[in-house]
């Protein structure tokens, strides 16, 4: 596993195998996802991989109507929005996500602070298969 | 904490231009820098010999995607006569043109220049609305389009971790739009020169004519919360909280300061200027303020010597309603979650104690994103020369203006504080 480089291919990697890995410095023990290469702390570049458990709360969130091309291409669109946020690991670093498990149409009933476990969604493109991060009400 | 950073010599702006914004289906990107460029040079009160431009600096953020055409610097210089002098393009998304305003500003005061032109160009509405919405994106971080992320579902979810901190909503929001929509017709070169009230109007008008239902819309706010005629975006941005697509340019004409009466007997000076950079959601410390804006406002107040409360009005960022909520926060105009308050007291209204976005801000007036920085400068200038006509902020010896300009999801911000002496 310490051979992987520090990197977002790696991070895309490890999420398509349904882990959640990020980086830490040695030197300062900071966690980075996805990870780095350099510290942005203390500026050291001895890594490590870590991985976070995939439980948090959300920070903030977004139901899209009118999402890029790969989301339209999955069936999104204004009558079928989706939801993507931002959630707070207990590990205490953020990560951008999509979030499922909550209804689009109301997002008066999405709260900032709900609890949230990771989920992996597997989009087969083409002869290639993606892996999205993704979290849902715990 | 920044550095207290000095110029080595004093920039002065002498003239300045910017063409109408909008979409224009028969003007291309020289067409609309044509206009900009010729009502700046009508505007250098002692008159301008064009052979006097040492360089220019151009601020373009993606034409190459919009118009399939790159390297507009050359393209720009040729146009108004200064090739072979050196044309650079800047580029920092939607804050490419404060960009070039700030390479110009150093050019001058490290000696090698003494007079800089610098401007901004955009070209947009060539493209569907789906591709410019793919085109803009380009400017998000990495992670955030991954998760499905659009710029206004940024924005959208800023504007949630903020509600949910300070206890704002929606409705708080709609007082920015009414307010800039309330600016725009004030301004000649606005895209969108209407008030809300004007375009509920309308709506009920043209519903009339169609012999179909008239909703009982009793004021701007019942318009806004009527999701037929204002449909979600990205919640709870909806379409009256996103800025519009658009055509445009903008430039200026930088001299050194001893010169600069040579010119104008009116120069305007730059008194702070300062940027920052961002790291993307996911890395921010606190999704309800932008570092890079903080950092920007703390050098430019560094260089000026100015705090927030000198700063007369200002032209901030409202590339969605919630982005001018933040900003005039992070500028210093107003405490961390309060300044939704005091834009619901009506203090950043015209007649208010700092009016923010005469303009009408990106919001009204437009957002050809490679223009935008030097056309919020223009819009400083104007009102520091006494020449913003009925949008003119009623202020007895204004001297003191500011702009703030963002590109990307806070990926590069400027500060930019102007002053007339």
């Amino acid at each position: 596993m310490g051979q992987r480089p520090f990197s977002d291919i790696s991070y895309e990697r490890f999420l398509a195998e349904e882990k959640i890995m990020g980086s830490r410095c040695r030197k300062c023990d900071a966690v980075f996802v996805p990870p780095r290469p350099i510290c942005i702390h203390c500026h050291g570049s001895e890594m490590e991989w870590v991985e976070v458990k995939g439980e948090g709360r959300l920070s903030a969130f977004t139901c899209i109507a009118v999402g890029p091309p790969f989301m339209i291409a999955q069936g999104y669109n204004r009558k079928n929005p989706y939801v993507s946020g931002v959630v707070e690991l207990e590990e205490g670093v953020r990560v951008d996500a999509r979030i499922e498990g909550v209804d689009p149409n109301r997002p008066d009933e999405i709260k900032v602070g709900m609890p949230m476990k990771a989920m992996f969604l597997r989009r087969e493109d083409g002869e290639e298969s993606i892996t999205y991060l993704a979290f849902k009400p715990r | 904490m920044s550095k207290k950073r000095k110029l080595a010599r004093g920039v002065a702006i002498v003239g300045a231009g910017m063409s109408k914004f909008g979409m224009f289906r028969d003007k291309n990107s020289k067409d609309l820098f044509a206009d900009a460029f010729q009502e700046m040079v009508a505007s250098v009160g002692k008159g301008l010999d064009i052979d006097e431009i040492d360089a220019m600096y151009l601020g373009n953020f993606s034409n190459d995607f919009f118009v399939n055409q790159s390297h507009w610097g050359p393209i720009i210089s040729d146009l108004v006569g200064i090739a072979p002098k050196p044309a650079t393009r800047t580029e920092g998304a939607c804050a490419s043109s404060a960009l070039a305003f700030r390479e110009g500003v150093f050019a001058i005061a490290s000696g090698f220049y003494d007079v800089v032109l610098v401007g901004g160009v955009e070209e947009m509405s060539k493209r569907t609305t789906e591709e410019v919405a793919q085109g803009l994106a380009l400017a998000t971080v990495p992670y955030e389009g991954r998760a499905g992320f659009t710029f206004p579902g940024v924005f959208g979810a800023l504007a949630t971790a903020y509600f949910s901190k300070y206890g704002a909503t929606r409705e708080d929001l709609m007082n920015i739009t009414i307010k800039s929509h309330n600016n725009a017709p004030l301004n000649p070169k606005a895209q969108f020169p209407l008030t809300i009230r004007d375009i509920m109007k309308k709506k009920i008008e043209s519903l009339k004519k169609r012999g179909e239902e008239v909703p009982g819309w009793g004021n701007e706010k019942d318009f806004l919360r009527d999701s037929r005629v204002n449909p979600a975006v990205a919640w709870p941005m909806h379409l009256f909280d996103c800025c519009p697509i658009s055509d445009g340019a903008s430039c200026m004409l930088l001299v050194s300061e001893g010169i600069a009466e040579n010119f104008t007997d009116d120069p305007i000076y730059v008194a702070g200027i300062g940027q920052g950079s961002g790291r993307g959601l996911h890395a921010c410390d606190d999704l309800t303020y932008f570092e890079a804006t903080r950092y920007a406002a703390q050098e430019a107040y560094g260089m000026s010597g100015l705090a927030p409360k000198d700063i007369q009005f200002a032209e901030v960022h409202d590339c969605f309603s919630i982005a001018e909520l933040i900003h005039i926060e992070d500028l210093g105009f107003f405490k961390p979650g309060e300044g939704y308050r005091a834009v619901a007291e009506g203090r950043t209204r015209l007649d208010g104690s700092i009016p923010i976005n005469t303009s009408g801000g990106l919001k009204c007036k437009g957002h050809p994103v490679g223009a935008t920085g030097i056309s919020q400068l223009y819009e400083v200038w104007t009102q520091l020369k006494g020449r913003a006509g009925k949008r003119q902020v009623p202020k007895k010896d204004l001297h003191i203006g500011a702009a703030h300009n963002l590109g990307g999801t806070g990926g590069t911000c400027t500060m930019t504080i102007l002053e007339r002496r």
